[in-house]
């Protein structure tokens, strides 16, 4: 449950480069996760393991490829004080969780111990012994991740064939 | 407490009298569009959720225009997928190698996007539909797969920010030199899950190309949409393109922003955004003289006529410095045979420049002119984050056509008013 941490603004193309996307299978693009502003990330990377960052995480370029890559790498959230707006749509449709909280991202350093509650939205700072509240996400976004996804939960309310 | 035009445009589409800024909904679609990239995965999460047709077979546009003329045998593999798909649900607007254009220029052209219609797609830039006064806004692959089997998106009602524009360009100052300056304004999240709405005596003034330009690059300030009221020249523009109702929404008077923007046209100058963020602008004269490498024209940014006649009007009878390569792309194929029956295109290739068929390309460093370690280029394309064009090391200087057109004869960062 290691954390790593990067600054603002990490945009869509550092976290899965364009070069890599004529590939989509998940295996391939966690292979090349991050590699433009950390070379280490994809070999160290454990399950379990966090990404904490700066505000706009996920700027930039559309591609759900990105919160795929990171999701097939084993990070179990990423924690941000923002994201950008595609990013979140596409973390929630894929059913990835991630976590509002601005204190959470500045405070927790790399390296740290953090667990994750996503029921009651608390972030625990093992190595300091801090908590965190995230921002709840709306119910009907809720009813979505609980689904398993967007898809899911159309194919639920049977809206398609 | 009234509505602004993005949020006329939701409650019309969600079927409700009016909505509010936070509010969720769920509206019906007028268009669902995906490129080469976005398009494969989407396919798949549509069969793996068992989905078998589409909601309209009319209302899905299909571009295969990022890694077009096909680059290598991955990419190949992915429109062959989407060909394959298009064929099989009789996609209407499919456009393969040959009809492709730029995904943004090309709908616009086609007709395919109209005044208060609700576009969503899978590549974000699709907030270019913004200047033909539609709300439309950039998703991803599982938005698009459900997009196409139920022709319906949830969406929350942004808040906006009011962009009053006042007074005219002056000369070889563009549409693009608008939208940098107003990132360098209010930053790559300064409208962060929020509309750019653009008003002011200043929008008559703006070329339908300028719009474009402009709305294409919401995005890059964190824009879930940037859009223009609907006006005489945007009636000119879908004359003879759209050929079905469609409705102009205006922002009621008492409509409340979250913030307001003036920008005085007439004070403008030429804009660059240095690496590597579209909000680190400086004024073109500032930076003058920077080594180049590379000069790009082209993209769904700036590959419209208008962007090829300014580039064409500044490299007239000039050479390509020898220290640079100069790409030019036009986005479509109507620009590119507009550009040819005016003689463009032998400007471009006398002054040594290499012109290319319609793609995305070299704007994401896909092919056609990546980069390699140390090298800079200046381009017309919307983003210069690390590694975008090629090797992590290289970078890229955002501007307009005539900021690049001259930095490509000057062999270096050029104003083009020098």
């Amino acid at each position: 449950m290691k954390v790593y941490k990067y600054g603002a603004n990490v945009d869509t193309d550092v976290i899965i480069p364009a070069r890599h996307l004529n590939n989509p299978d998940p295996k391939a693009l966690a292979s090349h996760c991050m590699e433009d502003i950390d070379a280490q990330f994809a070999s160290t990377v454990e399950e379990g393991d966090i990404i904490v960052a700066g505000p706009n995480f996920g700027c930039g370029s559309s591609r759900e490829h990105a919160p795929v890559a990171i999701k097939a790498c084993g990070v179990k959230c990423v924690i941000a004080p923002s994201f950008a707006r595609i990013f979140y749509r596409n973390a929630i449709n894929i059913g990835f969780p991630i976590m509002e909280c601005a204190q959470a991202a500045e405070e927790i350093n790399a390296g740290d111990q953090v667990s994750v509650d996503f029921a009651t939205g608390v972030i625990t700072d093992e190595t300091t012994g801090k908590t965190y509240q995230a921002a709840p996400f709306p119910e009907f976004i809720n009813g979505i991740i609980q689904s398993g996804g967007l898809l899911n939960s159309l194919k639920a309310r049977g809206v398609a064939k | 407490m009234g509505m602004t035009m993005t949020q006329k445009i939701l409650a019309r589409a969600a079927g409700l009298d009016k909505v509010e800024a936070g509010q969720l909904i769920e509206a019906k679609l007028d268009l669902v569009l995906g490129n080469d990239i976005t398009t494969p995965v989407a396919i798949t999460e549509f069969e793996k959720a068992g989905f078998t047709q589409v909601f309209d077979k009319d209302k899905i546009a299909i571009v295969l225009d990022h890694y077009t003329p096909c680059k290598d045998i991955k990419s190949a593999q992915l429109c062959k997928q989407a060909r394959e798909f298009a064929h099989k649900h009789a996609i209407t607007n499919f456009f393969d190698v040959g009809q492709m254009g730029v995904e943004h220029a090309l709908l616009p052209e086609k007709g395919l996007c109209a005044p208060g219609e609700v576009i969503i797609g899978a590549d974000s830039h699709t907030c270019t539909y913004g200047a033909l006064g539609a709300f439309s806004t950039g998703i991803g692959s599982t938005d698009m797969a459900a997009g196409m089997a139920t022709g319906l998106s949830w969406f929350r009602v942004p808040s906006a920010i009011k962009v009053t524009l006042t007074g005219k360009l002056q000369p070889h100052v563009s549409g693009k030199d608008v939208i940098l300056h107003l990132i360098g304004r209010i930053g790559v999240d300064g409208a962060l899950y929020k509309s750019i709405e653009f008003t002011g005596e200043g929008v008559s003034s703006l070329s339908m190309d300028d719009r474009f330009t402009i709305s294409n690059m919401a995005i890059e300030a964190g824009g879930k949409n940037g859009i223009f009221p609907v006006d005489e020249k945007t009636m000119e523009y879908i004359n003879g393109r759209v050929n079905r109702p469609c409705e102009a929404f205006q922002a009621d008077p008492d409509a409340v922003y979250d913030s307001e923007v003036v920008i005085d046209l007439n004070t403008l100058e030429p804009t660059v955004a240095m690496p590597h963020l579209p909000e680190n602008t400086k004024v073109v004269s500032e930076v003058a003289g920077l080594p180049i490498d590379q000069v790009v024209i082209g993209s769904c940014t700036n590959g419209r006529i208008q962007d090829m006649r300014i580039a064409a009007g500044i490299m007239k009878g000039k050479k390509v410095a020898s220290n640079v390569r100069c790409v030019v792309i036009p986005a479509t194929q109507e620009v590119y045979m507009q550009a040819m029956k005016e003689g463009l295109m032998e400007i471009f290739i006398q002054a040594g420049a290499a012109v290319s068929t319609p793609t995305c390309g070299p704007c994401l460093g896909g092919h056609m002119g990546c980069m390699a370690e140390g090298e800079r280029a200046v381009s017309t394309t919307n983003r210069n984050f690390v590694g975008r064009m090629g090797h992590v090391e290289s970078e890229i200087i955002l501007a307009s056509p005539a900021v690049a057109a001259a930095s490509a004869i000057a062999g270096c960062v050029a104003d083009p008013r020098a």
